[in-house]
Order: structure tokens, then sequence, then C-alpha cells
């Protein structure tokens, strides 16, 4: 339903946006955009470009070219207004962990200028079932209890768009199956507009709306997850990551 | 803003507090550098008696303003690197002034709370009675904050620039700034050239300014003005520094890498 998606103004829109190491073009000439309230998955092999682009819709990358826009806010020049209203997560990071996980959301409730932390920092520890590990030191965690009290920090805020790079990576399926229920429950009933990356096509499929695979920074397929695998004329997402990330030279989309 | 503040100060008082390892880092060393300090006075005093050689502790004491708040803002965003919180904090709405504001304040606590204890210390161990010497001390206490500052936001900036390789700084600065700073002996000991460098420091026109004023109970004008001067001067630096490190560090997508080396 492409007009209805173009009626909707897009909660990311990102137009030639490269970002180059050295001589390394870790994101090469990126378009996309994200409609409101969407699913979407970021995805593509190791080195791909996916880390890099979220940091760039995120600001904590300057692109070396492009533009960026983030519910209709220009990434970097409205930075911090952008930032008040996305939040972020991810497996690679952590929060400290000598202080509590309540004393944790606290110190993050302030920083987003959260109104009754309290009472919200209770409902997301509901939520993502971890309110038992309130009054516990972070370090003492669990990697699945961590993940979803890193869950409970990017919600704090209510956030329009979430950025999750790879949230579900050292959970056991059980875990990871929690995680995907409560981010599908949040996104059915806020609206929030999810980015998301996984090498777990299953997941992939279950969770995303549309899809966009990078390779070598540049986008390679993209759609629904259904479209995609029409094109590929394939019947699973792994199939098509695989001769993605097989595919030698940088990148001619098939046609 | 206060709010950022606030919970910035909150997340940098929950470290000390709920670590006893953080605790004794910022009582411990200076505790052991009064104590060897201390025990050198009395035994000078008993050998020679110099006169002013209890000046010995109120130097060890002074030093500590500088050291404590340097070392205080530049573990702030160390400690947030080391437990992966650093990314945290930079997507959060965090303005780089708010940022700045909550770590010295976190330098004014830290400093103030150990050259307190050490004060109360050199008192009981040693009778140095640096609190009857009272309010003309107190500019010469703010010019080693606002040092501690300068210092702690070049440190801060070369660890988020340069991540592991620079950490030895946090500790290594100060011990490269100590012996310019003429800190337990006149600058006019220093040869010629060294003591012109160490003049470019504000560190050694306090302990210059402080010598004088145990020794005469009156506070050189001059000496205070050329202090708050390079003061001003290491501030405005530090912090554009601090800045300009950040801008390089998002070209250069370290953010992300800090903590994961
Ligand atoms: N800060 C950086 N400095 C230099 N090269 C980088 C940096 N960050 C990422 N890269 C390189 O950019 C490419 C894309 O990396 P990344 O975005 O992390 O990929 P992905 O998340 O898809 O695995 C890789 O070749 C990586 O080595
Ligand atoms: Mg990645």
């Amino acid at each position: 339903m492409p007009e209805t998606r173009a009626a909707i103004e897009a909660a990311i829109a990102v137009t030639g946006l490269t970002k180059r190491f050295g001589d390394v073009a870790a994101v090469d000439g990126l378009s996309f955009s994200v409609a409101s309230g969407e699913i979407f998955g970021l995805l593509g092999p190791n080195g791909a470009g996916k880390t890099t682009t979220i940091q760039l819709l995120l600001g904590l990358t300057t692109p070396t070219a492009g533009d960026v826009r983030v519910l209709g806010l220009s990434m970097p020049s409205d930075r911090l207004a952008i930032l008040q209203r996305v939040n972020f997560s991810s497996a690679y990071i952590s929060l400290p962990s000598n202080l509590t996980v309540r004393q944790n959301l606290r110190v993050f409730a302030g920083l987003y200028g959260v109104r009754r932390p309290q009472a919200k920092i209770d409902a997301l520890l509901e939520l993502f079932e971890v309110s038992d590990s309130a009054g516990r030191p972070t370090g003492a965690l669990s990697s699945g209890q961590l993940t979803r009290v890193n869950l409970c920090k990017a919600f704090l805020n209510d956030p329009e768009v979430l950025f999750l790079d790879e949230p579900t990576a050292s959970l056991d399926p059980d875990i990871a199956d929690k995680v995907r229920t409560a981010l599908q429950k949040l996104q059915r009933e806020r609206g929030v507009t999810i980015v998301y990356t996984s090498h777990n096509m299953r997941e992939v499929e279950v969770l995303c709306d549309r899809v966009l695979f990078l390779a070598h920074g540049r986008a390679v397929a993209d759609g629904s997850p259904s479209e995609v695998l029409a094109r590929a004329r394939s019947d699973s997402l792994e199939d098509v990551f695989i001769a993605i990330a097989r595919e030698k030279t940088p990148a001619e989309p098939e046609r | 803003m206060i709010s950022r503040i606030g919970a910035l100060l909150l997340r940098y008082l929950y470290l000390y507090r709920r670590s006893t390892a953080r605790l004794m880092g910022v009582l411990f060393w200076p505790v052991m550098d009064l104590l060897v300090w201390g025990f050198l006075t009395s035994y000078l005093e008993r050998i020679a008696a110099p006169p002013g050689v209890t000046f010995l502790l109120g130097a060890v004491i002074f030093w500590d303003i500088f050291y404590s708040a340097q070392q205080a803002i530049t573990l702030s965003i160390t400690e947030d690197i080391w437990a992966r919180n650093i990314l945290n904090v930079f997507v959060a709405p965090v303005r780089t002034w708010e940022l700045l504001v909550a770590t010295s304040l976190i330098g004014v606590l830290r400093a103030t709370v150990s050259a307190g204890v050490l004060a109360i210390l050199a008192r009981l161990f040693y009778g140095f009675p640096l609190f009857a010497i009272g309010l003309p001390l107190l500019p010469f206490y703010f010019s080693l904050l606002l040092f501690g500052w300068a210092m702690g936001m070049f440190t801060m900036a070369l660890v988020l620039r340069f991540g592991q390789a620079a950490e030895a700084l946090i500790w290594g600065i100060p011990f490269l700034i100590q012996p310019l700073s003429a800190v337990f002996y006149p600058v006019a000991v220093l040869p010629p050239w060294l003591r012109t460098l160490a003049l470019l420091l504000p560190s050694t026109h306090v302990f210059e300014g402080m010598r004088a004023a145990l020794a005469t109970g009156s506070v050189s004008g001059t000496t205070l003005a050329a202090a708050v001067g390079l003061n001003a001067v290491y501030l405005a630096a530090g912090t554009a520094f601090f800045g300009w490190m950040l801008g390089r560090v998002r070209e250069k997508g370290y953010l992300a890498r800090l903590g994961m080396e």
C-alpha cells in the first residue's frame, strides 16, 4: 500500500547517506525511509554497515555526506530535540554494574525528564517481567535480565522511534521470544517505530513489516519480507541472506 | 536542564556510594601521601628545624585539591566507558556543557571532602593548623579547583578520543604537573628554562603565593591575579579542547567502540 505510506509522514527519511572511515565506505549512498509505526529490519552480513547506519541516525557519528531526517527534524542540527523523542538499545551496551536496576533507571528517567519516574519504572519492569530484579545490582543480572532492563531504559521516555542494534543477540530462545512479544505489544499499543537489526532471520520474518538488506554499505534488497522473498524466488530470508553475504563484488543489485 | 545535571550527579554519586573500592580510592592515596610528608616534616623539625617546614603539609593538602578535582572529572566519564554505559549517556538528550557542569560539581565535592579529611588528619596527627590560617587560603583553594577542572577536561577529552591508550594519562598528567608546580619547594629551585615553563601553570603561582602567605600572613595580589588569569585561559582551552575532541570522535565513529577494545 504505497499510497498510504506516502501519506503518513515518514518517521525516518535518509537520502544519499555516506560514511567513510579512511578508505572504507561503511555506508555508501544509502537512501531509504521508514514509515511511522513500522518495525523496520536493517539486515546484512557482518560489516555491512548496519551499526554505522544506526549511529548516523542517532547522531553518534557525523556523516561524510547525505541527509538524515528523524521525525521531521534534521540530524545533526536538531540532535537534542530528536534524542529527546527516540531511544536506543543494543546487546553490546550495558548499564553501570554496581548500581541497582532501579537506581540506573532513575538516573536515565532524570536524563529524559520523565514526569512520575517511579510509576513509569515500575510499569516497565512489570512489562518486561524483571520486577524481581529491581533492587539487585545490575552486574548480578543474567544476560536475559540485563537485555530486558536495557529495554526498560529504552522505553523510559516513551520513544516515538526506537533503535535496537541486535537486541536479542545473547538471549536464549525463550527469553528472545518474550522480548519479541513485548516489543510487538508496545508497537501495537503505542505505534512506536522500531528500527531493528538482527542476524536471526526467523525472528525478522515474524517481527518486521519491512526489511532492508545492506551489503558493503549499499541497499541490495528491500520491501516486506514476503516481497523480498518473492523477488528473490526464495522461500526463506535465511537463503536470501546467505546469497547476499556470498556475493563478492560490492553489489550489482539483482534484477 | 537542572533535571539532567541532577541525574548525572546522581549517577556519579551512586558510583561512590555503592563501592567501597572507589571510596578508598578517594581517600587512600591522599592519606598515604599526607603520612609520608607528615613524618618527613616531623623528622626535619627534629634534626634541623628550618623555619616554615610545616608548610609541606599545607602543600600536600592543597595539591590534593587539584588532584582530586582532576581525577573526579575524568573518572566520571571513564567509569561510564568501562561500564559500557557511555552510549546510553550520549544517546540521551544531554548537552555537552551539562556533562561538563555535572562532572565539575563532582570535582568540587570530591576535592572538598578529600582535602577536608586531610586537613583534619593533619591537625590531629601533626598539629598542623590549616583551618586557623583560614580565609586568606580560600582564593588558592578555588584557584586549584579551577585548574583541576581544566586539566580534568583535557584528560577526559583524551580518554574519549584515544580510549584505553590514554587511560594512563588520567594519573600521568598530575604527576607531570607536580614537579613543575613548585608544590614542595620554591620555583627558584628549578633551572631557568624549567622556571619559565613552571610560571605558565596557575598551580605554580598558587603554591608560591601560599608559601608567601604562610610566611608573611598576607596574600600577594599579583600572584593571585596571575593564577586567576592563567586559570581562565586553561579553562577556556580545556572546554574548547573537549568540544573539539568530541567532534573528532563523532567523525571517527569512536563513541560506539569505546569500552569494547
Ligand atoms: N569507527 C570506525 N572506524 C573505522 N572503521 C569502522 C568504524 N566503524 C565501523 N567500521 C567499518 O565499517 C564497516 C561497517 O561496520 P558496521 O557498521 O559495524 O557493520 P555491521 O553492524 O553491519 O556489522 C566495517 O567494515 C567496519 O570495520
Ligand atoms: Mg553491528
